[in-house]
């Protein structure tokens, strides 16, 4: 009777070390340059080597430029130090970077599943919040801090407390023009941003079935914004048709497809806590206030009693319809929404049109791979012709470190994970929705329901 | 590798509010440097400083009274060090040379970081912190401040008593590392890359 989470789980056990902690074995560790040298410095200065560096990837997505033609220079003031330090650690500890300008570049959760780094059953840690993204192939992946990150880099292994396990059941279909990212944002808001706290969530149910591996990577990434210590869902033929060919995939693929097709939480498992939802009943959806659980229907108001604190921030008054909101920036992008059919869809609305004027629109790729991909496809014309900047790959403009912004009281609508208070910048207003609800409302220049560009 | 915390004697300084998060330890423009220290600068730098920028001292700052100085324990309200998991926030107390954090509750990820910094995260009910008074004793092999006892997983209080990292716990676990490792091979040949 275990479930998917609880085989994973028992699998990498090296030793128990007694009130719930576990001594864990770690198949994968990704760094970034934002806390990749201090880790890898830190390790060094102690005389400790990174053990399994086969399995350690390092990548450039925080800090580094998104502006077309970039090198290591960065529009946040001292950035470039982060990535040529990051650079020097990978090389000493004998480790493969994903260089600002490398092939395979972009967001750590954006490549780690792209090129087969994670699989199926595997652990994979990386000191991101956002890592449960990666779970949505049936892997354990957790966001860790710095410290961690280096005992798992020095150990192959994490002193792990055993998490409660969570199932979400989410029943029947999708409307058309309904996204994993509207899904994400229904739940939140009907639970809250504590609703999976400290549990491993299991995606379950005909919904996720039917899902697209994109679709899952978007519903486990937003998992964090529910207080989840990691996402999964149960691999299943879209998800091994998918991962075939890609670059660091296993060579005796079928006896490794075999062991994964046993990974499957039992008829009979129980879930600590578990909870249901109709897919039916889920409309395109967009954040009013300042967390990602203030989020109604496109069509819908800002609710009666919202938080003042929220609604002074935002520049809203509860009871406002949120539909004809004028907006000053557009974002396509982040962990969350910005693999090829996000641009694909966001591109289908834009196609032919003009981006209203005062709206600053962005589109960056999650990865360089997703770039070629979206070129080779004329998705890049389509957006730059509608007025787009159309961008290298990486974080970007999904949060504000110290670079780039949308400016103070911005109104912006965005396909990121989180709409915090200056998140996108100081005293920026965010509205976090789906690729296609941020396409529909850059053409717009008001927040705009894409089910009528159809 | 953290110094062992055994008994420590020290002045304490109030910062007796709830809720205090880890932009107030170091705000995210302190984090300018790529590595864990030189951050005791930027520590409360929005409160420290009355012009963060030049560094001009705002006097009213508790931490800044002249009774306060050299304060090696910080007592704070309940739900300290929440928000960002920032770990700079932990390395920012240590640089500044903070040994031990008194409060009524604390972030889990932040508590987590303190012990893994050498910072003693000590839990006591707020009226008792508020009662405290200089200096203020810490004893984790009796696990009292100044007489009244508290409690602390065995985990940290090992690692912060031996002044162990948990790295170095871990590496007590080698050889059970390593058969797992050899048996895992072989059962999972898949999860492995060519070294």
């Amino acid at each position: 009777m275990p479930t998917l989470f609880d085989r994973i789980f028992d699998a990498h056990v090296v030793a128990e070390l007694g009130a719930g902690t576990f001594l864990v074995g770690v198949d994968r560790v990704m760094l970034h340059e934002r806390t990749g040298a201090a880790a890898l410095r830190s390790l060094a200065d102690a005389g400790r080597p990174v053990v399994k560096p086969a399995h350690v990837f390092a990548v450039m997505d925080h800090i580094v430029d998104t502006r077309p033609g970039r090198g290591d220079a960065t529009l946040m003031p001292g950035g470039t130090a982060f990535i040529t330090e990051t650079r020097a650690a990978a090389l000493a500890a004998g480790i493969r970077l994903f260089d600002v300008n490398d092939t395979d570049q972009g967001i750590s959760h954006v490549v780690g599943p792209e090129l087969g780094i994670v699989l199926p059953g595997l652990t994979l840690v990386a000191p991101d919040s956002h890592t449960g993204t990666q779970g949505a192939v049936g892997a354990m992946a957790w966001g860790i801090g710095s410290s961690e990150a280096e005992h798992a880099l020095a150990t192959g292994t994490l002193r792990v407390l055993r998490p409660q396990t969570m199932r979400v059941t989410v029943h029947g279909r999708l409307a058309a023009g309904v996204t994993a990212k509207d899904l994400a944002l229904h739940i939140l808001a009907e639970h809250g941003v504590a609703g999976g706290a400290g549990c491993a969530v299991e995606y379950a149910g005909s919904a996720v079935e039917a899902m697209a591996m994109e679709a899952r990577f978007t519903l486990c990434n937003m998992a964090t914004e529910f207080g989840a210590f990691c996402a999964l869902v149960a691999p299943d033929e879209t998800c091994f048709e998918w991962l075939k060919g890609r670059r660091f995939t296993p060579a005796a693929w079928d006896a490794a497809v075999a062991d994964w097709r046993l990974l499957r939480s039992d008829a009979d498992a129980r879930f600590d806590r578990e909870i249901e939802v109709d897919a039916g009943a889920v409309q395109p959806m967009v954040s009013w206030g300042t967390s990602p659980a203030q989020s109604v229907a496109v069509g819908g108001c800002v609710p009666p009693d919202a938080g003042a604190k929220a609604l002074a921030y935002m520049g809203l008054e509860a009871g406002q319809g949120l539909m004809g909101l004028p907006i000053e920036g557009a974002f396509i992008g982040s962990c969350t929404n910005s693999r090829l059919p996000d641009l694909v869809r966001a591109a289908a609305v834009v196609r032919g049109r003009r981006v209203a004027g005062g709206v600053r629109a962005i589109v960056v790729p999650g990865s360089r791979q997703v770039k070629r991909d979206a070129e080779g496809l004329g998705l890049d014309q389509i957006f730059l012709e509608a007025g787009f900047e159309w961008r290298d790959s990486g974080c970007s403009l999904c949060f504000y470190a110290g670079g780039e912004s949308f400016g103070a009281q911005q109104r912006v609508i965005s396909s990121t994970n989180r709409n915090f208070e200056s998140r996108q910048g100081p005293g920026t207003r965010t509205h976090i929705a789906s690729p296609e609800t941020v396409a529909a409302s850059a053409i717009e220049g008001r927040i705009a329901d894409a089910r009528a560009y159809a | 590798m953290p110094e062992p915390l055994r008994l420590l004697t020290a002045v304490a300084v109030p910062l007796l509010e709830d809720n205090i998060d880890t932009d107030i330890i170091i705000p995210s423009r302190e984090m300018k440097t790529t590595g864990k220290t030189g951050l005791a600068v930027g520590l409360f730098a929005n409160r420290r400083y009355s012009d963060a920028v030049a560094r001009v001292e705002n006097g009213d700052f508790v931490l800044n009274r002249p009774e306060f100085r050299g304060a090696r324990i910080l007592l704070a309200g309940a739900n300290f060090g929440c928000g960002s998991s920032r770990e700079h926030a932990a390395w920012a107390l240590m640089d500044y040379g903070f040994r031990a954090v008194v409060a009524p509750s604390f972030n889990p990820i932040f508590f987590g970081n303190c012990v893994r910094n050498g910072i003693a995260p000590v839990v006591l009910e707020a009226g008792m912190i508020a009662a405290l008074e200089n200096p203020v004793t810490v004893d984790m092999e009796a696990m009292t401040v100044n007489g009244h006892a508290f409690a602390l997983p065995e985990e940290a209080r090992a690692m912060l008593l031996e002044g162990l990292d948990p790295i170095a716990l871990t590496l007590k676990h080698a050889p059970a590392i390593l058969a797992w490792r050899k048996t895992d091979r072989v059962r999972r040949p898949w999860a492995w890359l060519a070294d």
